[in-house]
């Protein structure tokens, strides 16, 4: 192999932009044919949330009164939804960390992509393979009983809630994956955080029933805001006021994480 | 491209680089000639890799410079990105995908247009003889294999200059063979190399140039022959297959050597450096060690290696410290290794 061709000139800003989304593109493609090639990885990251909807449907439900209408399956899937959300992000860690591992980032961070490209290929992918769970679960809702009683434009907008809050925390584990390193390390971090924050919410069973200091960390605490606000527009009732808590929450996860995630990127070595 | 023009490919002065109170680089300065290849030889920890990390852009130094083909790696990153090529001490694919999906992405991720993507992996898999698994997942193939992938996906780019970073640790000896016969082939199409090895006979086999570092120097520099040179004639070798016994077979041949002994203990391997003294020193090591009592295997005499080069230039620093070569190495965390895997210690005789 001879190297013939001189190194191509400095792109200008628009060509830069434009490679930087052909980029991303790429690099979101490789992961989506990755699942292609082994349907397991997408196996599992349904397979959890399912065993979930089941246990709770049939196993715990009958003892958890809830004061919503239609009982305890229309409480518990947008519950469901946001933990299925938050925990496909397990996955973004744990590849991230692999990745690192295995050299895979140094080759790309050595070669004239965009600087950005391996994270927003990385974020596209994820948020691909969570919107594909978010409807599975959502099928598997209706099979155990489920309904939205809001009309079609608010379910829409739970599955877009959902995918948005899902993202912000995917920056979360992005920044665990690339900053830990190492992939077991990094699935033991991801329970640390994302247990708390799912289980200790108003997802699975009404605040009011926890002891009281536990309250006060539920009560106010993202997972919990965004749960309302899908529950509000799955089932109807007020969502003003907790959307616009969620959407804080979710847009300051964003300005701390992905900054966090970004400077993680750059220095992983 | 004026910067381009003439100069060497790579160009290193006084780079340093501390990770705590750990000095990776204690100021390395080399300069490769294009075309040429430069073996970077040294034992585990020794820096090299955090040269070649610096020199891929993806590490910045603390202080110093470096350029690859006269572009700054800090300030001229990107430029520097669009010339490079690297291959790292891992298979850095993706194993659930086939060997042209990973090479196609690569390609397109240099911006080439599908059809030329296509063509271009094409070739490099027929290249490095993996036409045949073309279409299998890269998880199917051997640990060869999948280097000579990782190498071919270096090249997609069509690089001036290749990182490659211990190529070949890990292979067996047959796909190291392969490895080497690529690398050469690369050599002779006159793509800039710079190669770090802890093997001595490959820095041997593939290098113009070699560096010799240890704890973040360069401790010696220059071709093969140089290096062998510097030891000082020829060398007497044989194995004690009694291992008990090495004390005494040292002990027996060192009056005949012109350096002290080595002796690796866990090979039972002994050498001795003779200078000049050829066939008489043969001789006299026979009557030695036979009057020692001593069974030895596979005497003979014969040109000093790199090996010896390298335990003659890292012996000296250990004896700097005033302290057993093992045991001082060992104090700091670090570990000698030379010539593989295996673990070298230096078998005093009396002092």
């Amino acid at each position: 192999m001879t190297a013939i061709t001189a190194p191509a000139p400095a792109p200008g800003l628009a060509e830069r932009v434009r490679w930087g989304v052909s980029d991303t593109l790429t690099l979101s493609r490789r992961s989506l044919l990755v699942w292609l090639r082994v349907p397991a990885y997408l196996v599992f990251t349904v397979i959890q949330p399912v065993m979930f909807v089941l246990l709770f449907r049939y196993v715990f439900g009958g003892a958890i009164p809830v004061p919503v209408p239609g009982g305890y399956v229309e409480f518990l899937i947008p519950g469901i939804i946001a933990q299925t959300a938050a925990f496909a992000t397990f996955g973004t860690a744990i590849v991230l960390a692999q990745e690192l591992k295995k050299g895979v980032i140094d080759r790309l961070k050595s070669m004239p992509i965009a600087r950005s490209a391996v994270l927003t290929g990385r974020l596209v992918a994820d948020t691909g393979r969570m919107v594909i769970t978010i409807v599975i679960i959502v099928g598997v809702g209706y099979a155990v009983g489920f309904r939205f009683l809001n009309g079609a434009g608010p379910a829409v907008a739970m599955v877009v809630l959902a995918t948005v809050f899902g993202v912000s925390f995917a920056c979360i584990a992005a920044f665990t994956g690339l900053a830990i390193g190492d992939e077991e390390s990094v699935q033991a971090f991801g329970m640390i955080w994302l247990f708390p924050l799912t289980f200790v919410s108003s997802a699975f069973v009404p605040i009011a029933t926890m002891p009281g200091w536990l309250q006060a960390f539920a009560n106010h605490q993202p997972v919990t805001y965004v749960v309302d606000t899908m529950r509000a527009l799955a089932l109807g009732g007020p969502i003003e006021a907790n959307l616009w808590r969620s959407l804080a929450w979710i847009a300051g996860i964003f300005v701390v994480f992905l900054p966090l995630a970004v400077r993680a990127y750059r220095r992983a070595a | 491209m004026p910067a381009n023009t003439g100069g060497p490919a790579i160009l290193v002065e006084g780079l340093t680089k501390s990770f705590g109170q750990v000095h990776a680089l204690r100021g390395i300065d080399l300069s490769v000639p294009r075309g040429t290849v430069l073996g970077v030889l040294g034992p585990n920890g020794a820096g090299k890799t955090t040269m070649v990390r610096i020199l891929t852009t993806l590490l910045p130094p603390d202080g110093g410079r470096a350029a690859v083909e006269g572009r700054d790696v800090v300030r001229e990153a990107a430029a520097v990105r669009r010339s490079i090529g690297l291959a790292g001490q891992s298979a850095a694919i993706q194993e659930e995908l086939t060997g042209r999906e990973n090479l196609e992405i690569i390609a397109r991720l240099y911006h080439l247009s599908r059809a030329t993507a296509r063509s271009r992996a094409a070739a490099l898999l027929e290249q490095f003889g993996l036409a045949d698994a073309a279409n299998r997942p890269a998880k199917t193939y051997s640990g060869g294999m999948q280097r000579r992938l990782d190498l071919a996906a270096s090249l997609v780019g069509q690089p001036r200059v290749l990182f490659l970073d211990e190529p070949t640790t890990g292979l067996d000896p047959r796909s190291r063979l392969g490895m080497w016969d690529v690398i050469r082939s690369l050599a002779a199409g006159g793509t800039t190399l710079l190669l770090t090895t802890q093997y001595l006979d490959e820095a041997d086999e593939l290098a113009d140039e070699i560096v010799v570092i240890d704890q973040g120097q360069v401790i010696a520099a220059g071709t093969s022959e140089e290096l062998k040179n510097r030891v000082g004639g020829d060398v007497i070798e044989f194995t004690v297959p009694d291992r008990g016994r090495i004390p005494e077979a040292v002990a027996a041949i060192a009056p005949i050597g012109e350096g002290e002994p080595h002796a690796d203990t866990e090979t039972g391997v002994v050498n001795v450096g003779v200078g000049g003294g050829g066939s008489d020193a043969l001789i006299e090591a026979v009557r030695g060690l036979d009057a020692a009592g001593v069974v030895t295997r596979g005497l003979a005499l014969r040109r000093p290696s790199l090996d010896d080069v390298f335990l003659a230039l890292t012996g000296h620093a250990a004896e700097e410290d005033g302290q057993p070569a093992g045991r001082g190495r060992a104090g700091r965390g670090r570990r000698r290794s030379s010539g593989g895997e295996r673990e070298e210690e230096k078998v005093r005789t009396a002092s």
